[in-house]
């Protein structure tokens, strides 16, 4: 086996590219549990997202369309989701699962008229020049331009949470609720829109894998990985660049398979395909260990409010 | 707009059991209006999947045979959601339930181990059905209990696991070397199956394991102190502790009973309805059961009706494919549909809801 | 009762800066606030009286705008006006100080104030802001420090600081005192004569009569929702203040009369545990010890390792060795809560919903949560209902808990009965020990009476009596000796007799005999 530097940047390519949809969903749910809702149907919203932005893209033949569509789908499960936990006050545990069970299942009716179709794939940056720099020139400027956006969304977040008022605001109802409320502060109209944003980057983040990362629409395609996007989460201590760190580790475990596979390893290739799965135990073993309290989640993370009026 | 919920004053028993059925009311009429939506007729799809598979024999013992995984595991669940546990995996421990029980039917093929009889074969199959889904079980329960890690995220991430390894087994070390190389095993031998309660039925013994697991639950959630445990930790576990309860203990239990419970059902699935050891061996019954418990309200009767409602789904999603090409994942939609009333059904029974226009908190 | 009308001219303000006119409020069918007519004059301090649950907080957060009236209306200098949100509320001049904090404890003080500034206020000039502010009233508030490190009087001055950011004309403070040693009240007084002197209104909630009578001008007094009439503390005595409040006179408490103190019964020995929760307190090395037949009072403020003492002592936090507690002569420090009970101590924790109690079960269902080990309550696993239902009235009836309904779930009864039920459940078990977090926090005056009756009763047959409470009146009247717990350390025992509140108050602020010497 001959090391081939271009090899490796080709390699590095592709767990960027399998980090990006992690990352984007991540940093959705991120604000989403900043502001104190835990939503598990992250996986629910990235399926829709999926099988809408594949079916709207091939049908207008634009990705934006598909992209657009895509957002809008995610956004109205987080709304179906909004409407039971901050409506209702229903349990959000139970409810994210429901979201879930149910985009599954409306994923599946969507896509149903478009398995086995395939499109192009989203296009690549290119600048003549600096693109075809050797070793770095793809990595760094050959990526296609949901990546950048990934980037650009996960730096606007950090910044607009830590340094803006109502980034101060949202952590703050994530903190304690009753106390935003007794100030005067919309707990549940931000919690909405924190939702709202959650399910608009699950949804892209689903677009994503239909149109730039596979690019065609098979069932059950996203296998998980919004709920690695919520272990992301707690990996990333409720921290927008850490979550940028971890998704390049969980991408760069999802390529290993297909690393081990070209070199011929003989592994089966079912432990290769656990291997995320397995890997997320392992970093929250491994985070619960150094942190045993759990002292970054959001105080109110997961509790119904109910206001007295 | 702004929603309020103004707490009822006092507990109605009535609106409580009301609401579950309400929800079903609204989730088939909102089911009603997407298979309009997809140009069919409302009512022969309603006749299709609820009123047909009422009305024949066979698809009477084809919802029991559905309904009675979904309704052990929702029983199982239901020990782990009153006590506040979120075991989203019990699709992961009724596949290890059914592949270290399967494994014994496997070892035992052809008579092999057979000479002092075949009489404890199936005993000791449903025994190891039951220790490979608790033993599944413990690992998100001991991260939990000791680590403090989320048992939603590993539980469900052990699924994943557990369905790839149940694939590695069947296509590898397990297949049949006479199958002309299909993911199979060998068929099970008939002391390796659980037994057809009445000839050209589909009903077989694992059927009865669902009734008599609803009734021992419910005495345990009424009479014991260990269903008082459970249900008390789950509602106030500071209490819980006060009382001198070992809240770590209550939740390995609740886990192995859950994961116990799954691993029965997977291995009566394998053992009673397939006959061989599958790369795939549930259609999600793992997750459909986490409605069936919502259903029925978390109480191991209401669990018992709920997880025949949702066989009836199943069954007549089948039929409904055949006969009006209805996409099978209609089933599934529907099933979300349903949780998602069930949710909300379940508050409103609590709760006096109020809307007004304007304003927002 | 005077009548008020002289002082009110004493303000000289024909339109009061703030009125409320036949206020009501509902919550479902119980009406917390019927009928409620109070008037606020520009420079007056006046104050708000009532027991527990006599619906002070709820006419307040009707000011403030977190609550809407049900009928009635709210006029500002003399126009009627809405509050649809505290925001309303700040914007007119409305400024309040909670008594449980609108604070955020993971975030900074800075962070905490900047909330509330209008939005035209720049992020980064808030500290400088607080720096000012801090200096001018002598508060010394550091901006980054986050809350959750901080005591609950710098708390409370967070809280003060973010209404005086926004230049209140009205100040509302719901017992404010509740959570300071006196010392803290004492500078708490001289920021509020300041307010008023700068020609603020002051509207101070309290129970604490003592403190209205020297810092209020007029005092409004609400009895079970109803407005019983505005007069002028000063003219007034404690004790008849008391009456209007409570309605009746008050029962006075019998003493324990002359007994002999027995045995030393509960031994707590140089018991060291770290904080069981991140934002909590550690224990060092505290040491105590209860004779039978005494009362050991544990003073005070909230959040000093009070809890965590407590769970220490039921075993719901074990010790690392078993010496550290000592229960009539048997050690239990690794031993559990179930343990210790079979050794005959009791134990009544701070929070009656959801510690003593388990809210949504039945009141039978929480005598089987306590009282499960013992007296053949369960047999081979199963619950024997009958035996707790029995066990259950016989508490109900004892301690005079009012229920709507025999077995009710525990939710459903009032905070007194259903402190007078945890109570009582223990006491009619007949313990030698018995160890009480906060016995009568948030009850009102009869219950507070039936449970310190019971206590004193209980010590009078030979029991030890541990009680950890922030009320210092409480202790001061049961108590035989009284030991303050200060950042998780437990000072010396003071005989309760022949010591004063201001001793109490000294190691209640971390100043110790040594250290109040220079």
């Amino acid at each position: 086996m001959t090391f081939d530097p271009q090899q490796l940047q080709d390699v590095l390519v592709i767990v960027v590219t399998a980090a990006t949809p992690l990352l984007i969903a991540a940093v959705g749910e991120l604000v989403a549990e900043r502001s104190g809702v835990l939503n598990l149907g992250v996986e629910g919203m990235m399926i829709v997202g999926a099988a809408t932005g594949f079916a709207a893209a091939y049908s207008t033949d634009s990705t934006l369309v598909g992209v657009a569509a895509g957002i809008i789908a995610g956004m109205i499960l987080a709304g179906i989701f909004a409407f039971l936990t901050l409506g209702l006050a229903t349990n959000q545990v139970a409810s994210g699962l429901a979201l879930t069970i149910l985009g599954r299942g409306v994923a599946n009716l969507i896509g149903a008229g478009f398995v086995g179709l395939k499109r192009t794939a989203a296009p690549h940056l290119y600048i003549p020049g600096l693109s075809d720099i050797p070793l770095v020139g793809k990595l760094v400027f050959g990526e296609d331009f949901f990546v950048y956006f990934a980037l650009i969304l996960t730096g606007a977040t950090a910044y607009w949470l830590m340094r803006t008022r109502s980034g101060l605001t949202l952590r703050a109802i994530g903190d304690n609720h009753s106390s935003g409320h007794s100030l005067g502060v919309p707990v549940r109209r931000i919690r909405l829109l924190a939702v709202l944003f959650g399910g608009a980057c699950a949804g892209l983040a689903g677009s994503y894998l239909s149109l730039a990362y596979t690019p065609f629409w098979s069932p059950d395609m996203t296998a998980g990985r919004g709920w690695i996007a919520l272990a992301l989460v707690v990996f990333a201590s409720w921290r927008p660049w850490r979550a940028f760190a971890g998704a390049l580790l969980f991408g760069g475990v999802t390529v290993l398979q297909l690393v081990f596979q070209t070199w011929g390893v003989p592994i089966a290739p079912q432990f290769l395909a656990s291997l995320p799965y397995l890997t997320t135990i392992a970093v929250l073993v491994v985070l619960s260990i150094r942190d045993i309290r759990g002292a970054a989640a959001p105080a109110s993370l997961g509790i119904s409010f109910i206001p007295d009026r | 707009m702004r929603i309020d919920l103004e707490a009822r004053p006092k507990r109605s028993t009535l609106r409580e059991i009301l609401s579950p059925v309400a929800a079903l009311i609204v989730a088939i009429a909102i089911g009603g209006v997407a298979v309009a939506i997809m140009g069919r007729s409302t009512l022969t799809a309603f006749d299709v999947y609820f009123v047909e598979p009422l009305s024949q024999f066979y698809s009477l013992q084809a919802i029991a045979v559905k309904a009675s995984p979904l309704i052990l595991i929702a029983v199982g669940l239901a020990f782990c959601y009153r006590a506040n546990l979120w075991n989203i995996g019990a699709e992961g421990q009724f596949i290890a339930g059914g592949a270290l029980g399967g494994w014994l039917g496997l070892v035992t093929h052809d008579g092999a181990y057979q000479a002092i009889g075949g009489w404890w074969i199936l005993p000791a199959m449903m025994l190891l059905g039951i220790i490979g889904g608790a033993l599944y079980a413990m690992v998100p329960a001991v991260l939990r209990v000791w680590l403090n890690v989320s048992e939603i995220l590993t539980s469900l991430m052990l699924v994943y696991v557990a369905q790839l390894c149940l694939d590695w087994l069947v296509r590898g070390p397990w297949k049949d070397p006479h199958g002309f190389n299909f993911p199979v095993t060998v068929n099970f031998d008939p002391e390796a199956t659980l037994p057809i309660l009445f000839e050209g039925g589909t009903l077989h013994l694992g059927v009865l394991f669902a009734p008599i697991v609803v009734i021992v639950a419910a005495i345990i959630f009424a009479k014991t102190i260990f269903g008082f445990q459970v249900r008390l930790a789950g509602s106030s576990p500071k209490a819980a502790r006060f009382g001198g309860f070992d809240d770590k203990r209550i939740a390995l239990a609740a886990f192995a009973i859950s994961g116990g419970l799954a691993g029965l059902a997977g291995v009566a699935e394998v053992s009673g309805k397939i006959g061989q050891v599958l790369t795939t061996i549930s259609p999600g019954y793992g997750f459909s059961a986490i409605i069936v418990a919502f259903l029925g309200r978390l109480s191991p009767v209401g669990i018992f009706i709920g997880g025949l409602v949702l066989a009836i789904t199943f069954v007549g999603g089948e039929d409904a494919q055949i006969a009006l090409q209805l996409p099978g994942d209609l089933t599934l939609a529907f099933q979300g549909v349903l949780l998602i009333c069930v949710l909300a059904a379940d508050v409103l029974a609590r709760y006096r809801l109020r809307v007004r226009l304007g304003g927002a908190s | 009762m005077a009548q008020s009308d002289a002082t009110n001219e004493g303000h000289g303000a024909a339109t009061p800066l703030l009125a409320v006119r036949n206020i009501t409020k509902r919550f479902g069918t119980f009406t917390a606030n019927d009928h409620v007519n109070l008037d606020l004059a520009q420079g007056e301090v006046h104050a708000l009286l009532g027991e527990n649950g006599a619906g002070k907080s709820t006419l307040v957060k009707m000011l403030y705008g977190i609550l809407a009236p049900t009928e009635g209306e709210i006029l500002w200098m003399g126009a009627p006006i809405r509050l649809p949100n505290p925001n309303a509320a700040r914007a007119l001049g409305i400024g309040m100080v909670f008594q449980h904090f609108s604070l955020f404890e993971n975030l900074t003080v800075a962070e905490n104030i900047a909330l509330v500034m209008p939005s035209s206020q720049k992020l980064d000039d808030v500290p400088d802001k607080i720096a000012e502010i801090s200096r001018a009233y002598g508060m010394g508030l550091e901006p980054s420090r986050p809350v959750w490190t901080l005591s609950a009087g710098e708390r409370q001055r967070i809280e003060i600081a973010r209404c005086l950011l926004q230049d209140p004309k009205v100040l509302i403070l719901d017992e404010p005192t509740s959570v300071l040693t006196p010392q803290e009240a004492e500078k708490l007084f001289e920021t509020l004569e300041r307010l008023k002197a700068e020609g603020r209104a002051l509207l101070y909630i309290s129970h604490h009569l003592e403190e209205v009578q020297r810092l209020c001008d007029r005092a409004t007094i609400l009895r079970l929702g109803k407005m019983v009439g505005t007069c002028n503390p000063r003219v007034e005595t404690p004790r008849s203040l008391a009456a209007l409040m409570v309605g009746s006179e008050i029962k006075e408490i019998r003493p324990a009369g002359a007994h002999e103190l027995g045995p030393e019964r509960l031994i707590v020995a140089n018991l060291s545990l770290p904080s069981p929760e991140l934002h909590g307190v550690a224990l060092k090395n505290v040491s105590a010890s209860v004779k039978g037949g005494e009362i050991f009072g544990v003073a005070g403020v909230a959040g000093n390792g009070q809890s965590e003492f407590f769970a220490a002592l039921s075993g719901e936090t074990l010790a690392r060795s078993p010496n550290a507690i000592v229960i009539d002569g048997s050690p239990v420090g690794t031993f559990g809560i179930g343990a210790r009970r079979a050794l005959n101590a009791g134990f009544v924790p701070e929070e009656r919903n959801g510690h003593a109690a388990a809210p949504d079960f039945t009141l039978s269902d929480n005598i089987v949560l306590s009282g499960h080990a013992s007296g053949g309550m369960t047999r081979a696993g199963f619950i024997n209902a009958a035996l707790a239902k029995e066990k259950s009235r016989n508490v109900i009836a004892s301690f005079d808990v009012r229920a709507a309904a025999p077995d009710p779930l525990a939710r459903t009864l009032s905070g007194g009965n259903l402190q007078k039920f945890v109570v009582g459940r223990e006491i009619l078990r007949g313990p030698s020990v018995l160890v009480i977090n906060q016995p009568t926090w948030g009850v009102d005056v009869a219950a507070a009476a039936t449970i310190r009756q019971a206590l004193l009763d209980l010590c009078a047959k030979g029991a030890a009596v541990l009680i950890i409470s922030q009320d210092l009146d409480e202790l001061f009247e049961i108590c035989d000796r009284i030991a303050v717990i200060h950042t998780g350390e437990l000072s010396a025992p003071l005989p309760a007799r022949s010591t004063t509140r201001e001793e109490v108050g000294l190691l209640m602020a971390g100043m110790g005999g040594a250290d109040h010497a220079h």
